[in-house]
């Protein structure tokens, strides 16, 4: 018996196998979709990472039915943590939600691709070469996206640094207007505890080809994490400047960085 | 006499003919066109009904053919891959010998011109995005010299393709062709027993059918117009590990970093179904877009992956 049916019969639960045939999947005869996704890859994903997002991170959803049950959709939200844990945590919470599940798809670094093993299990897993192309692709295909318009910047972002927002690429709204997609903003607190870093070793990073090389306890602290969905925002399309864009895309962070706030407020302790 | 005038078949030149692929549009198409084959290779025999001839395009004697048949189209699927013959070769063969073929064409007013390409002139690299269409850049000559005639040639169905708009040409970029018969890279390794892979990289591939992709040659010749360039392509997808494992191949896995490791062993190891050009193309996706080529065309595949799997499957027995 091949590797991935075996995983998916001994984790896969019954509840979860019921649950999963009810999303809809753009993918051929095989389980593959272009992107590399896979879907006994991607379903034994969701059920390892079950206890990781319930007993782990304890994550708290609020605001989750705002992302809609269908079309397209881009779901924005704040960066960190050195590695993409948000992206992971998000995709599951929208992947197991009650009413109108869906597999939502990550964007990932450029340099993913170049990793052996790791950039075909995150591609089977569901994520996606951060391109617009990719993007623009996938919205056409009435696919829902997780963006972090932060990208490196916040992801590598230090610990005294946390929470605050660093600049915003422009990229997901010329997206959004052209597919005329809504923009769920989140606000994902918690992660900028998961892997601390005091520092980050630029030349060393520079010489390995990777986007940061931080200074942190290479562990993964099991820190609370809240995540707060806000109302899509829905922007006209049309031709306007890249200044008015830019005005657009500050709209949206600072809805995201009020959801971060409601989430910090919300949270009781850090662990 | 308009009965007798009725009865003229339109005729058609097929380069490559000695191919397997060549042989399958023949087959779809001598009921209703007069084919005439041509091959560099051999002189085929395919029936009484079928002129054939064996000249290189760059020969002048080529000429004559279209001197003695009131040729209508031409179907120019003789193209030499990569793994033949040297780099000169296949430039004086595949570029300059398609341009003489071209040049030809427009002195003797055909109306109708197919190129097969490959999608392999898109090149293989990291940051490829998924479903390329037609637009994209071609990146295959920055990754290797070996790709050069392939973008040439491109190149020049492009030049010809807006300079004389008469010539109606039509350039297809099939994703990887296989099925019985099949003589290229990646039908060599579906039907091999052992199958090299790069240790840590199964990029998405696609996979169409010689049956299909004959079907979308003719399709091209019966609809007479949409010039232009077309990926062909089904819409559905694998990943070439896993295509290996339900053609059951046994992989053997090559040391794939630093890049120039697994390089030098393919060049050690002169393997045919995996040369160092390619190398690049089983590690890195090149996943086309054939949406323009099915709505334009009508074009339904007939063959699935499984089906495609299932030949090379029953080959090993």
């Amino acid at each position: 018996m091949k590797l991935r049916p075996l995983l998916r019969r001994i984790f896969v639960s019954e509840e979860l196998e019921r649950q999963y045939t009810n999303i809809a999947k753009p993918v051929g005869t095989l389980g593959y979709d272009p992107w590399g996704l896979n879907v006994d890859t991607n379903i034994v994903a969701m059920a390892l990472f079950k206890p990781i997002f319930e007993k782990y991170f304890r994550v708290e959803t609020h605001g989750i039915e705002n992302i809609p049950a269908s079309g397209p959709a881009l779901i924005v939200a704040n960066h960190s943590g050195q590695l993409p844990i948000d992206g992971v945590l998000i995709a599951y919470a929208l992947a197991t939600r009650k009413d109108s599940p869906r597999i939502p798809r990550a964007m990932i670094e450029r340099f993913f691709p170049t990793v052996p093993y790791i950039g075909n299990l995150l591609n089977q897993m569901g994520a996606v070469l951060g391109d617009p192309v990719n993007c623009a692709k996938m919205l056409g295909r009435e696919e829902a996206i997780i963006v972090f318009p932060e990208g490196v910047r916040g992801s590598g972002k230090l610990y005294r640094d946390r929470y605050q927002l660093k600049r915003f690429g422009n990229g997901f709204m010329h997206l959004a207007m052209q597919h005329n997609a809504p923009i769920i903003p989140v606000g994902v607190v918690g992660c900028e505890e998961t892997i601390p870093a005091i520092a980050n070793i630029a030349p060393l990073a520079k010489m390995l080809g990777i986007p940061y090389a931080p200074i942190a306890v290479p562990f993964i602290f099991p820190a609370k994490v809240i995540l707060n969905f806000g109302q899509p925002l829905h922007f006209e399309p049309g031709e306007i400047t890249e200044d008015e864009v830019t005005k657009r895309v500050d709209k949206v962070k600072t809805e995201v960085s009020r959801l971060i706030d409601k989430g910090l407020h919300e949270r009781k302790r850090v662990f | 006499m308009a009965a007798r005038r009725k009865k003229t078949k339109p005729e058609l030149l097929v380069t490559g003919a000695a191919g397997a692929l060549a042989q399958q549009v023949i087959a779809r198409l001598r009921e209703k066109y007069k084919v005439i084959a041509v091959d560099f290779r051999e002189q085929v025999y395919l029936g009484d009904d079928v002129p054939s001839y064996r000249i290189d395009v760059n020969k002048r004697g080529f000429e004559d053919i279209f001197r003695k048949h009131n040729i209508t189209g031409v179907i120019h699927l003789g193209r030499m891959i990569a793994s033949e013959e040297n780099r000169m070769r296949r430039y004086n063969s595949n570029v300059l010998g398609s341009h003489r073929l071209l040049d030809l064409c427009h002195k003797y007013h055909i109306h109708k011109v197919i190129i097969l390409s490959t999608y392999h002139v898109y090149g293989a690299n990291a940051y490829n995005p998924a479903l390329i269409d037609e637009g994209a850049p071609l990146k295959a000559a920055e990754l290797t010299m070996d790709l050069i005639d392939s973008v040439e040639l491109e190149n020049l169905a492009n030049i010809y393709l807006w300079k004389y708009p008469d010539l109606n040409i039509t350039v297809l970029r099939p994703c990887n062709i296989v099925g019985p018969d099949v003589r290229n890279t990646m039908s060599l390794l579906l039907s091999s027993k052992y199958c090299p892979v790069l240790a840590g990289f199964s990029p998405m591939m696609q996979f169409i059918h010689i049956e299909d992709m004959a079907d979308a040659i003719v399709a091209v010749i019966k609809s007479q117009g949409h010039r232009g360039i077309y990926n062909v392509a089904t819409e559905d997808w694998v990943a070439y590990q896993e295509a290996l494992d339900r053609c059951d191949c046994v992989k053997i896995p090559v040391w794939s970093i630093p890049p120039i490791a697994p390089r030098l062993i393919s060049n050690m190891l002169q393997l045919k179904s995996f040369p160092p050009y390619l190398l690049n193309y089983f590690k890195y996706p090149v996943i086309i877009d054939g949406q323009l080529f099915r709505s334009t065309f009508g074009f339904t595949p007939k063959y699935s992956l499984d089906e495609i799997f299932s030949y090379y499957r029953n080959l090993k027995g």
